[in-house]
């Protein structure tokens, strides 16, 4: 094999792996590859997609954000409430990103200012707002969400479900921050070591600050996305989701420890992960037999990630 | 039920972290009826901030009314250490059994311990507890509660000579999950022109509910039926049912506020719904029972039932 091939092998080896996950759906089960059913899968990964977007800017500052998936679940039943009491749509969404960034605004300045451990603030929060949320729908889901407000999660443009598009503009802008812009190459700078990008004159303080802001806002977008597709905002919602979207940036070749990884290679791990949860449910596979697959599929991306690294 | 105790276990935490020492001061809510000259009977409950289990008291007090009993009902806002000492304080009142609704299976231990010293008879209800002795343990009949699913839906559809149906699984192990699948397959399983089209986890989850149901639609275009294991999951099949336009019978479990509407607005055929009342009514007949002395079943079911339009 010649260098140039290894290089292209190696740089492209998630969308490889995601090509062969689909293949070995498509031999055992037909109806995977339908248009029907790859509007679906998209819908149903941008969920994830979204949160996941997030979480790597995060990721890419040696960061955790484990909060991803109660500020989801605060920001559904804010949103939510205003719905049932007045119907302003444009009103629900904003105060949904805006109680998002305002949890990122507190997680970041404890990480940055406070050197408290991103792990532990962001488990911190995780607890708190998932309370906070009981608290404030006591426990019992808002529901009978109609009108206007259903069609973000459930409108077609075209072919193209409105969710798809959302995450395709998260991930245009993403790109954007991440690879054009100065807070960009500090970020990234910041991730690959923290002492030297301070001593360049890196504002690292408030680098560490906003990617939890941005973390947060994604999280609402979803918690938006979730509360609109399915017509009710659950306090349980978006439980468990804060791994969904670490398993994605990981697999998307994101290291945990920062400083590497990019924001299209998290689109295609979450794409990974949609596809195995289409295509177990396709194959009416054992739920008991699930878990076990898709615990091997995270860890056979990484170990494949780990090999390529070193071979650099 | 698991669902519902994670839910109650994750408002103590978020109480505790949010509110704080405030819970230290909150008064202690004491009713009953007072019929005087009867024996006692006492009722501690995890909360009477959940209008199910304010059912499950309303019941228990007619029962106790009817027996000639005084029931002193006392409230543990779901705080394990309430709880213990509303079992402590009924000591006290010399109650002659005591019926516990545990707040959490493991926190429990220790207040049933405080009533097993003084040896009066415990009785607990809904939730079981991981240790103490407990004279019987009364709880909904969640494999009955399958079955009623299952025999639903065939009566339904009637003389249909080939009927699919998709389940939807709760968290896999979890013991509804276990029970009410097993009380479900029994019915169908039997049944040669039945089949189960597809049978996948959505963790009790109406999102989830939303995704597998979308994706089983893409595997199976036709079915004619979705049991689910809670309301929930459910209310997730009925929007990608009515997203893609077919019609199907949907049937939930527990009872949910939303699932009931759902019944009636038709989007839902039917809930199993468990009887709060009836599992009041019942763990006082019980503790009346072993207060007298009687030998009585370890775990006595509680009947469901179907609620239908």
């Amino acid at each position: 094999m010649n260098d140039s091939l290894k290089r292209a092998l190696s740089k492209y080896k998630t969308l490889i792996a995601f090509f062969v996950i689909c293949i070995i759906i498509t031999i055992i089960t037909p109806r995977f590859l339908t248009v029907s059913n790859m509007t679906n899968v998209l819908t149903q990964v941008s969920v994830n997609a979204v949160i996941a977007i997030g979480m790597t800017f995060v990721i890419l500052t040696g960061g955790i954000d484990l909060s991803v998936g109660s500020i989801l679940a605060i920001a559904g039943a804010l949103a939510a409430s205003i719905i049932k009491s007045n119907g302003n749509v444009l009103l629900a969404v904003i105060v949904a990103l805006l109680v998002g960034a305002g949890i990122g605004i507190i997680n970041g300045l404890l990480v940055s200012k406070g050197k408290v451990q991103a792990f532990i603030v962001t488990l911190a929060s995780m607890t708190i707002f998932r309370g906070v949320t009981l608290v404030y729908t006591n426990g019992t889901p808002i529901s009978g969400l109609s009108g206007a407000f259903s069609n973000i999660g459930n409108m077609k443009l075209g072919i193209l479900p409105v969710p798809v598009l959302i995450t395709a503009a998260a991930v245009l802008i993403a790109y954007y921050l991440l690879s054009q812009t100065r807070f960009g190459r500090y970020l990234y700078a910041l991730g690959g070591n923290e002492d030297s990008a301070r001593l360049s004159g890196i504002n690292t303080d408030r680098i560490k600050t906003w990617v939890y802001v941005v973390s947060g806002i994604t999280a609402a977008i979803s918690g938006v996305i979730v509360t609109s597709r399915i017509g009710s905002a659950s306090p349980n919602a978006g439980s468990g989701f804060e791994l969904d979207a670490i398993a994605a940036v990981v697999i998307g070749g994101t290291s945990l420890s920062g400083g590497e990884g990019s924001v299209i290679g998290t689109i295609i791990g979450a794409l990974i992960i949609g596809v195995l949860n289409n295509g177990l449910n396709l194959m009416n596979v054992s739920p008991f037999y699930q878990s076990i697959i898709k615990g091997l599929v995270i860890l056979v991306a990484v170990l494949l990630d780990k090999k390529s690294n070193k071979s650099r | 039920m698991k669902k519902r105790s994670l839910k109650v276990l994750s408002l103590a935490v978020a109480s505790m972290l949010v509110v704080g020492g405030l819970t230290g001061c909150t008064k202690k809510q004491e009713g009953g009826t007072t019929t005087t000259g009867g024996k006692k009977i006492g009722m501690v409950i995890s909360t009477l901030n959940n209008p199910f289990f304010v059912t499950m008291k309303d019941g228990a007090e007619k029962k106790a009314k009817e027996l000639g009993y005084t029931l002193v009902v006392l409230d543990s806002q779901n705080d394990s250490a309430k709880e213990r000492s509303n079992v402590e304080d009924l000591m006290q009142q010399g109650v002659s059994a005591i019926i516990i609704n545990p707040t959490d299976s493991d926190a429990v231990k220790n207040a049933i311990q405080v009533a097993n010293d003084k040896k009066v008879p415990v009785v607990t209800v809904d939730r079981q507890a991981n240790g103490g002795t407990v004279a019987c343990h009364v709880a909904s009949d969640n494999v009955k509660g399958g079955s009623m699913a299952a025999d639903f839906i065939l009566s339904q559809l009637g003389a249909k000579s080939d009927i699919k149906i998709v389940e939807l699984q709760g968290i896999p192990g979890a013991s509804a999950t276990r029970d009410r699948g097993a009380g479900f397959h029994k019915v169908v399983d039997a049944k040669s022109n039945v089949k189960v089209a597809a049978s996948q986890a959505a963790d009790f989850d109406r999102q989830k509910g939303l995704s597998v149901t979308e994706n089983i639609i893409q595997s199976t275009p036709t079915f004619d039926a979705v049991f689910a294991h809670n309301d929930e999951m459910a209310l997730g099949a009925v929007k990608a049912i009515k997203a893609a336009n077919k019609k199907v019978i949907v049937v939930g479990f527990d009872g949910t506020k939303d699932a009931v509407d759902a019944v009636n607005s038709g989007d839902m055929a039917a809930t199993i719904a468990q009887q709060p009342d009836l599992m009041g009514s019942m763990a006082v007949d019980n503790a009346v029972k072993v207060a007298k002395g009687e030998t009585v079943e370890k775990q006595i079911p509680v009947e469901l039932k179907v609620i239908k339009k």
